[in-house]
């Protein structure tokens, strides 16, 4: 094994609804969705109208700006709707599911002899290629490009983040095959970043390049491991995926079906009885909310969040798990007033600035809510960004750069390395206000448009 | 709160755009935040945030600024025969009246400039206008303060776009306008006390050099180094007492609004060159009387660590830090014009410090590029 690369900068806020070890069974729900939304800079074609019959692994829709992708349906069933919002743009595609389930059949590779084109068509007719993610820019990678490598990192840093030693448990031979296909995908063997005294058994996974990081979140970022294992450069392209999905590709290789089973943590606050649930992906969000919120006071409002605190998308009660999500954080709104609250000591409130009094307990659990805590305003404070960016990058001339529209400045300043999740930090201590993760997504946006 | 939040809810629409007052809406808000944290949540982004923001921020420098007020303050009236309460209470009254005129001429300024961009009131001015009494000498006439707040807040400030966007400290934008239009005003032996008559205060011929001239001159001061270091000499109104300007700064340091890296190397810079001139004979004092006196811990500890003018990257606060520290002593020592550098070293360095960030941003850019180089 390899020496623990060490991470000083970060943060982790820690805060109240952490998942219990007990693992729920969702039943089959009666809806699942797939949201184009759910990816960056996905313009859907859609393949399948209202009333459609489809099984698990059925294209629903692909992607006009990159067409050998195509996005099929977790669950069998009947196509219920097309929910398209302003400019008829595709929200999402349910599919009310069928009480017996059954996949599209893919025939099984013996990944010693299959060429590496055989794989990438198997990954994209199954529509598992989805999980396939290119850096730089946190698109869906394109089927053409040859990597330089593929990422995966083993856990997750983020705030009440799930565990995915417990999440992953038995799935270690799924998780083997996976990186078998992976190893094929770039032609060398994949890169798995665990957390120093919590390896788990994927330290004993065979065919990977093994490392260990410590430290704040986003130590378990893939973003911020790249860059300290082998960081991207001008022209180079690398795929990461996430570790639930690794398991997934590696069942579809193994069985042949198309069987997106997760597990996602139930967390935050507001939270009943915050545990996870194995859930299959497209679930509706209240297959595991409903009956587990917290009661509260009248007037009080809860956000769901479908990801953690720092990255999550905001979802309504009759809304669907994202694609991404292995998390649901549920919060209280902070839609209040709170009076000379700028000057008062508050003595419930988290900063990472010592004007607040929480630097004098910093293992109590924090209920966070979703208040801005101020108002936007001009970058005033420096050399705050970068204590919570572990990475050879000047965050604030990055953002700069890209609110000048400045390309070469934003190439030259290290966008390539990022994307929205590796800037979160910077965005919550940000004294400014300012929408960071957004303002970083525009940035990315540019380069796509213009290189 | 419920009923003060109730009339702030009734007069709302009045002052909103399109109501009767709409063109007070940067106004009624700036009172409306004051008052309540708004309810604004997360759209985008992270759904949590800091609890920091820049009321808060602002509002703890002025914190910081309150020992060394307060210690100038009684200054004053001791300067004038006062003792105790009586000293404290006649500083309070005599410096009120420009704090007062600091207040009303900049925010007023920045209101209007906020509403004509139909943006919200920034917060920096609280800081500017606490700091503006504080480096001017205590019986500057109100008309001047108010010309040099006028001046800082349009020139120094809003030309750029506001806070956050200015490249000089507007305080120090306002001081050295003052300084350089009414030079015979604003030096000489008398101005550095106060001329009000009112508690029995000895006003009549209390004049003298301050230490910085005195040591300019002749090389000695009639103080001790430890009444320096307390305050106990004359002296722009809050920049006397070192001990009082550090209890300050120890507080910027522990909340970490100010940056450590500038203020210890701003020192350090002003130390160092003070040995040397000590070392070559140009001077005879000791070094560090150089930071006991004038404006230099003031300026180390207020000034120069202005995050928005000062260097933005840490190797930058360090070079920049260490210059005006140096630039401050040098000025004091070689020119014979001007017995204080600091005012003029930290605007120099204002001036130069996006130098020396683009020169450690570009050493950034060429780590990033020699890393393509090598993966060849």
């Amino acid at each position: 094994m390899s020496k623990i690369i060490k991470l000083r900068k970060g943060l982790d806020i820690n805060l109240q609804g952490k998942a219990a070890e007990s693992l729920v069974e969702v039943p089959m729900a009666a809806e699942y969705a797939v949201s184009p939304l759910d990816y960056e800079g996905v313009t859907p074609k859609l393949l399948v109208k209202v009333g459609d019959k489809v099984k698990a692994g059925t294209p629903l829709f692909f992607d006009k700006n990159n067409t050998r992708v195509l996005y099929t349906s977790p669950v069998s069933g009947t196509v219920s709707a097309v929910n398209r919002g302003e400019k008829r743009k595709v929200l999402n595609v349910t599919v009310a599911a069928d009480k017996e389930q059954v996949s599209e059949e893919f025939t099984a590779l013996d990944l010693k002899k299959a060429t590496r084109d055989e794989v990438i068509e198997m990954l994209l007719k199954s529509g598992l290629w989805t999980m396939i993610i290119q850096r730089p820019y946190g698109i869906v990678a394109n089927p053409a490009d040859m990597p330089k490598a593929v990422f995966v990192s083993a856990f997750d840093s983020a705030p009440l983040a799930p565990d995915f030693n417990f999440a992953l448990k038995g799935e270690k031979a799924n998780l083997q095959k996976g990186f078998e296909v992976l190893a094929k995908l770039a032609g060398n063997a994949p890169h798995l970043s665990l957390r120093a005294k919590s390896e788990g058994e994927m330290a004993s996974l065979n065919g990977v390049e093994l490392h260990t990081f410590a430290g704040k979140h986003p130590v378990g970022n893939v973003g911020v491991q790249i860059h300290h294992i082998d960081p991207i450069n001008k022209g180079d392209i690398v795929w990461t995926v996430a570790i639930q999905d690794v398991a997934a590709i590696g069942r579809l290789f193994l069985t042949g079906k198309v069987d997106l089973h997760k597990v996602v943590a139930l967390t935050g606050s507001e939270v009943e009885k915050p545990q996870y649930y194995r859930i299959i992906s497209g679930a509706p969000v209240a297959s595991i909310v409903k009956g587990n919120i917290k009661a509260q006071k009248e007037g009080d409002k809860v956000r769901i969040i479908s990801g953690n605190v720092l990255t999550g998308k905001k979802v309504a009660e009759d809304g669907f798990i994202s694609a991404a999500a292995s998390q649901i954080t549920v919060i209280p709104e902070g839609d209040k007033y709170e009076m000379l609250g700028w000057i008062a000591p508050r003595f419930g409130k988290f900063s990472t600035s010592r004007s607040y009094f929480s630097w004098l307990c910093p293992k109590k659990q924090y209920k966070l809510d979703t208040n801005l805590n101020g108002g936007p305003r001009a970058f005033v404070v420096t050399g705050l960004f970068e204590q919570y960016l572990p990475m050879d990058i000047y965050p604030m001339y990055l953002f700069k750069a890209i609110i000048a529209n400045d390309i070469d400045k934003m190439e030259n300043l290290g966008i390539y390395e990022i994307v929205e999740e590796d800037v979160a930090l910077c965005e919550f201590v940000d004294p400014s206000k300012t929408e960071i993760q957004t303002l970083v997504r525009n940035g990315i946006n540019l380069m796509i448009k213009e290189c | 709160m419920k009923g003060l939040r109730k009339i702030v809810d009734n007069v709302k629409p009045t002052f909103t755009e399109g109501g009767k007052l709409g063109f007070l809406a940067s106004f009624f808000d700036a009172i409306e935040t004051f008052l309540f944290v708004p309810n604004t949540t997360t759209q985008k982004g992270a759904h949590v945030r800091d609890a920091i923001d820049m009321k808060r921020t602002m509002f703890f420098v002025v914190l910081a600024l309150i020992p060394a007020f307060l210690f100038g303050c009684f200054n004053t009236g001791s300067q004038v025969g006062l003792e105790g309460f009586a000293a404290l209470w006649y500083g309070l009254v005599r410096v009120l009246p420009m704090l007062a005129v600091s207040y009303v001429v900049g925010l007023g300024i920045e209101i209007v400039y906020a509403q004509i961009r139909k943006e919200e009131v920034a917060e920096g001015y609280f800081v500017t206008g606490f700091l503006i009494p504080m480096i001017m000498p205590v019986s500057t006439p109100l008309w001047m303060v108010a010309l040099g707040v006028a001046f800082a807040v349009i020139f120094g400030k809003e030309v750029f776009g506001g806070t956050g966007m200015n490249i000089f400290n507007p305080a120090l934008v306002a001081r050295a306008f003052v300084f350089f239009a009414f030079t015979p005003q604003m030096s000489g032996e008398k101005v550095w006390y106060s001329d009000w008559t009112m508690m029995g205060a000895q006003v009549d011929g209390v004049s003298g050099a301050t230490a910085l001239e005195q040591l300019a001159t002749t090389g000695q001061m009639q103080w001790s180094a430890m009444d320096a270091f307390l305050g106990f000499i004359p002296g722009s109104f809050g920049e006397t007492s070192t001990l009082c300007i550090l209890l300050g700064g120890a507080l910027l340091l522990f909340t970490g609004i100010a940056s450590w890296r500038t203020m210890l190397s701003v020192f350090a810079g002003g130390l160092a060159f003070g040995y040397l001139f000590q070392a070559v004979g140009l001077t005879e004092f000791p070094a560090y009387y150089h930071l006991l006196v004038g404006g230099f811990a003031f300026g180390a500890v207020f000034m120069a660590t202005d995050p928005v003018t000062s260097a933005q990257t840490n190797l930058g606060k360090y070079i920049v830090g260490f210059m005006t520290g140096a630039l401050a002593v040098l000025v004091r020592v070689v020119n014979p014009a001007y017995p204080e550098g600091m005012m003029l070293a930290i605007l120099f360095m204002n001036a130069l410090a996006p130098t020396v960030d683009y020169f450690v941003v570009e050493a950034n850019i060429k780590r990033r590029k020699n890393r393509v180089k090598l993966a060849k």
